[in-house]
This record gives structure tokens, C-alpha cells and sequence, in this order.
């Protein structure tokens, strides 16, 4: 049986292929159209998992679309309504958009798999799974558990902006749900917005900015009690209440009340690029310690009316790794899975997976070691005879090594503090690099995380960059013993291999934060001691696995620097085109794709200007 | 048409009669907005709808 999952039309499209209820492929339509998050109709995502699997769409048993467009009309309508003179601005201009399109899904979704196959795409059944269910059903149908608590966690779907349910072999449950407009991912989304960051794309700055904020300063207390007391009510079983005085999102074209928000926390919302004070990084600070909470809170409702062992994670508040981790150090659950695309692209894996197991009930087979999903290394691969084109394209010069000089040779490479661009079989499914379409560097380099901020990602210097670490020694090095494999877990680095901070290390500006030496692996070594960890495994990812091994001959860590390989605001590549292209207009010393090893300096003058900057729209 | 069916079958299974009304007014309200020219695009700071 084969099912097509989709996702599109909100913010990161994607497709993701199932056969016989194995995930075979899974892609977001940003890698290949190159504009990021893209919320087009996922054409060649689509077209690559058909490919891939040498199917046409008449082969298709279901198409999957990742929520229910008429449910989510029916929220739409009795917002308006509820909140009605409120909200007519909004409802003008959000009515053109549904009546010439979304309420007609079936019709645009039938139209858009026509131009991949036109007699496919007439008689292809259409099934619309509810959002949280395919959020739900992504993290639990690949996980390793047979029976587990789900919490899915997002800004909103139709209703439902957080659910808690409970997975039993190819059977979900939904327990509990909280609704529309009360939403732990808007109210992290409207401090996103208030700080000055991007919605939707800017969290994850967010996340990386709290650190910054003094744990130790009352004002921090302070912020989070105004949260606490004015912005929202916090019950005992997780679930939040939010007060819409303050809030523009369910009727107005913004996040806030921003008057309402300065008198309330006593800062000006800030704008994109401005400087960013130590205000802004406490009320950072306050948020996370809040959405901690909300989601610890949340987890031990799910276990007291679950009672399992284990907990699955999904929705865009699960790709909050801080939290994620605070939730595995708490112990509420023995065991914690997140599915690596855990925001709106892994909802096209989920529709497809509950379609499967639910509409066609279909029974599961629990993978039997880490996870069903290989790695998430899902994507499109690049074959030598690609590379060999892009060399012939760009007059570029290159060495093939052989497999055995490979992981020795860049391993020296790296241990001599050079950034290396390194593509390798298929690409990730997901927002993070995991060693397939990585940059690398050497953790123990001092200035390693200023030169990837500013000469290779032209990104903000506060931005913290994640590690790399063979998964049978992770406790070498980071406080945490077990699996990470997708980058969502945070934890401090091992108390050993930390530096005693100066007293006054608190009262340091941020970039004095920044520069100062926390660890024996400063590149990695977030402000606070954390590191957002990424275990490598062998049976997943046996090159990278072989790399991070020799660099730990040739240097004694088996850990190297890995960020994803793009620059601000740009897709993570996929071709070994747009690898060639990154690698030749950033400050990158070298680059691998496959067994190509392609050296900065013998590479032909590149004749790019500054304009390509201009290219992706800042994040 | 399967749009009609489908709303229909939606509006019974959700028990939410009382949304016709509303749905139709805000449908022919909608059409004439459309055909005012309104653009197709959403600039809101986030995707809800």
C-alpha cells in the first residue's frame, strides 16, 4: 500500500511517501524551490518521493493532506464571530484567500497533482486526517514504543493547539485538547515577534537569546510573574489561558497589543537588527523558564491519565530543544521521543502514517532499536555523476578520495580549524543538518562560533552552534547518558570539562558572554554550560560516524562542531550545485561532497557580488 | 457539486446548523470581496488561516 502525505498552503510544505508502513521518503519543497518555508503546493517534493520510489500517482492509494480545511473554516467563522466588530480588517483579508482557495482544497490539491499526473490525480482518493493527529501520528507510529503518551504542541491547527494522546500499537487515542485562541506556540511566537525576530522562523533564535538573560536577576522573576499572572493563567494540568487584551493574533494582523506589552514589561518593541539589550535577553529568559513549565506541567497531566512509560513529542513547540531537555531531566518519563521534523513539514509524514494505520487500518511493526525513521536522512542523495557535472559547470577543481583517506583526511582537515561544507548521501528531513548537508568545525577552536556567525552563515554573533558526538560517548563529554540522534535534546556540558565563571560573569555584556571560555569545546559550549547534543550512530550514518571517529584519533574528542549548511535565511542545500554555490560566496575552507574534496584555494575565482546576499530574505 | 456535499456532511457531523446562515452571508460577502479585487495573498504576521 502506498500513501502520499502532504503538507502546504500555512508555512513549510512537504511530501513524505510511506510504502507498506515504512516512511521511504520525506521532503520539504524549501530545498528545492530554495525559498525558505516555503507554503506552495509541494510539487517537487512530491515528484522526488514518486521518483524516488519509481511510482506514478496512479500507484497512489492515498493522497494525505495534513489537516481538515472545513474545520479549520468553522475556527475562522466563530473567531470572526466571537469576537465580532473586532476583526473585520482580518476577516476582509483573509476572506479572498479562502473563497479562492482554500475552501476549494480538493479541487486546488486534484489541480496541482494534475501537472505532476493528470490521470492520476482524478481518481487518487483524497483523505484529510485532523492536524494534531498527524502531528500525533508522526511521533508515535516511527517511535520505538508500542505504547507511549503523545503530546503534540503548535501554534494552531484547526482547533487544537496542544493534545494529549495516547498511542497503543496502530491505534492513537485523543485525551485531551486545548483550543484556539489559547496557545502555548502563539504566546512563544508573540515574544518572538515582540523581541524583534521573525514568526515562525525566529523561535529558535529566541531560544538561543534566553541563555543570555541573568538567572539570578529579579527582574527575571519579575517578568515571569507578569506572564504568569497578566498574560496568562496557568492551570495545574498544563493547559493556559490567554488573555486576548493583550494578543492580536485571532483578529488583527499582528502578534500583540504592543502598548499594552511596553507598559506591561516597561521595554519598547524591539525591531529587527536593532541592538539587543539585556532586557531583551531576561524577558527571553522569562518565556523559556515559562514554556518550561507549561510543558512540564502538560507532560505530567499526559502521564497521569496515560500512565506509560514513554512520551512522544511533536508540533513546533517540540523542536523547543531547552525544554525538551528540561522535560527528559524532570523523569516524568522513562524514555522521550521527538520526532526530528516535529513542525508543520513532519505533519505530511503523520497524515500519511494515520491514514495507514487508522483509516486503513493497517497493523504497526514497532522499529526495533532507535526509531523507524533512518536517521531522518530521507531526502534526495547526490550521486558522483552530479558532482562530476557541477565540477565540468563551474571549472572546478577537485580530488576524489577513496572511502578509507576520506574520514582521515578531512578529519585532519578540521583538527587544523578549517570550516568544511560536507554533503553526503541523502538529505535530511527536517530544519536540522545531522551530518548530510552539515558545516563542520573543530569545537576546540576559541574563535570557531565567530567565524561560522559572521564569515560562513552571516547570522547574529549570539546564535550557538550544536555538537556532533559519537553516541557511545556522549557521557564523556555532556552531562547526559542515551540517544539524541535529531539534535532536539539540550544538555549542560560535562561539569569536568567546564571553566570556573568570574563572578561577575553575569553582569558581562552579551558579547563579553559571548567571547569568554566556558569549556575545553567553546564552540560548542552554549553560555549557560548547554549544548544542544546530536548523538551519531553507526547503523544510521556510518561516514560521518567514521569522520567524528578519526578527528577523536587525531585529536581525542569525539565531537566536532555541525550546523546546517546554508547561509541566514537561505534553505539548507541540496544539490551539490547549491552546495558548490554556498561553499564558494561564504568564507568556507573546504567542501566534501561524496568522496570530492573540492579546497578553497584552488577553486576559480568566483564571480558573485554582494547581491546574492539579497537572494534569501533575512529569517 | 462536492464542495456543497461536503460542507453539508461537515455542518451535520459537527451538530453546527446554526453556521449555515453564517456561512452563506459570509460566502456572499466574500464573493463580493473577491470580485472587489482583494488580493489572494495573506500578510499576516502568522499563517492561522
Amino acid at each position: 500500500m502506498n500513501i502520499l502525505g502532504i503538507s502546504a498552503f500555512y508555512h513549510d510544505s512537504a511530501a513524505a511517501l510511506v510504502i507498506n508502513g515504512q516512511v521511504v521518503a520525506a521532503a520539504q519543497e524549501e530545498r528545492f524551490t530554495r525559498k525558505k518555508h516555503d507554503p506552495g503546493f509541494p510539487k517537487q517534493a512530491v515528484q522526488y518521493c514518486l521518483d524516488y520510489a519509481g511510482l506514478r500517482l496512479a500507484d497512489i492509494d492515498a493522497v494525505v493532506f495534513y489537516d481538515k480545511p472545513l474545520l479549520k473554516f468553522e475556527r475562522l467563522l466563530e473567531t470572526y464571530y466571537g469576537f465580532v466588530p473586532k476583526g473585520l480588517r482580518s476577516f476582509m483579508t483573509a476572506m479572498p484567500v479562502w473563497i479562492k482557495e482554500k475552501i476549494f482544497l480538493k479541487r486546488l490539491i486534484r489541480s496541482e497533482l494534475a501537472e505532476i499526473d493528470s490521470d492520476g490525480a482524478k481518481t487518487v482518493k483524497l483523505l484529510f486526517p485532523e492536524h494534531h493527529l498527524s502531528h500525533a501520528a508522526s511521533a508515535f507510529y516511527p517511535s520505538p514504543y508500542e505504547r507511549a503518551a503523545i503530546l503534540t504542541l503548535d501554534g494552531v491547527g484547526e482547533w487544537a493547539t496542544a493534545s494529549i494522546c495516547l498511542g497503543e500499537g496502530s491505534h492513537i487515542t485523543i485525551l485531551k485538547e486545548l483550543h484556539f485562541p489559547h496557545s502555548l506556540g502563539l504566546l512563544y511566537s508573540a515574544f518572538t515577534y515582540f523581541l524583534g525576530f521573525r514568526v515562525n522562523s525566529g523561535e529558535y533564535k529566541l531560544m538561543g537569546l534566553a541563555p543570555y538573560g541573568n538567572p539570578t536577576a529579579p527582574i527575571v522573576d519579575e517578568y515571569v510573574q507578569k506572564i504568569l499572572t497578566t498574560l496568562i493563567s496557568l492551570k495545574d494540568d498544563g493547559s493556559i489561558w490567554l488573555d486576548q487584551d493583550y494578543f492580536d493574533y485571532a483578529t488583527g494582523l499582528k502578534m500583540v497589543n504592543a502598548d499594552k506589552w511596553e507598559a506591561l514589561f516597561g521595554i519598547k518593541q524591539r525591531q529587527p537588527e536593532d541592538e539587543l539589550t539585556d532586557a531583551h535577553c531576561n524577558l527571553g529568559l522569562a518565556i523559556q523558564r515559562v514554556t518550561e513549565e507549561v510543558v512540564l506541567r502538560m507532560a505530567q497531566e499526559a502521564k497521569r491519565l496515560t500512565g506509560a512509560d514513554a512520551i512522544c513529542l511533536a508540533g513546533g513547540v517540540a523542536l523547543n530543544c531547552v525544554s525538551n531537555g528540561k522535560l527528559q531531566a524532570s523523569g516524568v518519563f522513562r524514555n522521550v521521543f521527538i520526532q526530528p521534523a516535529a513542525g508543520d513539514a513532519g505533519g505530511s509524514l503523520g497524515a500519511a502514517l494515520a491514514a495507514y494505520h487508522i483509516y486503513f487500518k493497517q497493523p504497526r511493526q514497532v522499529a526495533p532499536s532507535l526509531d523507524a525513521l533512518q536517521g531522518s536522512y530521507l531526502g534526495p542523495e547526490i550521486t558522483d555523476a552530479d558532482t562530476e557535472r557541477v565540477i565540468r559547470k563551474y571549472h572546478a577543481v577537485a580530488t576524489y578520495l577513496s572511502n578509507e583517506a576520506l574520514s582521515s583526511t578531512v578529519a585532519g582537515i578540521l583538527a587544523d580549524n578549517n570550516v568544511v561544507g560536507w554533503v553526503q548521501g541523502r538529505m535530511e528531513f527536517g530544519p536540522r543538518a545531522l551530518g548530510g548537508r552539515s558545516i563542520l568545525g573543530d569545537p576546540r577552536s576559541e574563535d570557531m562560533q565567530k567565524k561560522l556567525n559572521l564569515k560562513i552563515k552571516y547570522r547574529e554573533s549570539f546564535r550557538p552552534f550544536a555538537p556532533s558526538v559519537l553516541a557511545e560517548r556522549v557521557s564523556d563529554y555532556f552531562d547526559y547518558e542515551g540517544p539524541s540522534p535529531y539534535m532536539l535534546l539540550v544538555h549542560p556540558v560535562a561539569k569536568d570539562r567546564r571553566r570556573t565563571l568570574p563572578n561577575n560573569y553575569h553582569a558581562l555584556s552579551l558579547r563579553d558572554k559571548l567571547y569568554y571560555e566556558r569549556s575545553d569545546m567553546p564552540a560548542i559550549t552554549h553560555i549557560d554550560f548547554s549544548a544542544r547534543i546530536q548523538t551519531v550512530h553507526k547503523e544510521t550514518n556510518p561516514r560521518y560516524y567514521a569522520l567524528i571517529e578519526a578527528f577523536g584519533q587525531k585529536t581525542g574528542y569525539d565531537v566536532v562542531v555541525n550546523t546546517s549548511f546554508n547561509v541566514r535565511g537561505e534553505p539548507i542545500v541540496c544539490t551539490a550545485d547549491d552546495a558548490y554555490r554556498c561553499f564558494m560566496r561564504t568564507e568556507m575552507d573546504y567542501l566534501v561532497v561524496g568522496n570530492f574534496l573540492f579546497d578553497k584555494r584552488q577553486q576559480p575565482a568566483w564571480q558573485d557580488t554582494d547581491n546574492w546576499k539579497e537572494e534569501f530574505v533575512l529569517d | 457539486m462536492e464542495f456543497l456535499t461536503d460542507i453539508l456532511r461537515f455542518m451535520k457531523q459537527r451538530k453546527k446548523w446554526w453556521l449555515a446562515p453564517v456561512i452563506i452571508i459570509l460566502l456572499l460577502l466574500g464573493i463580493l470581496i473577491v470580485l472587489g479585487g482583494g488580493s489572494a495573498l495573506a500578510p499576516f504576521i502568522y499563517t492561522l488561516f
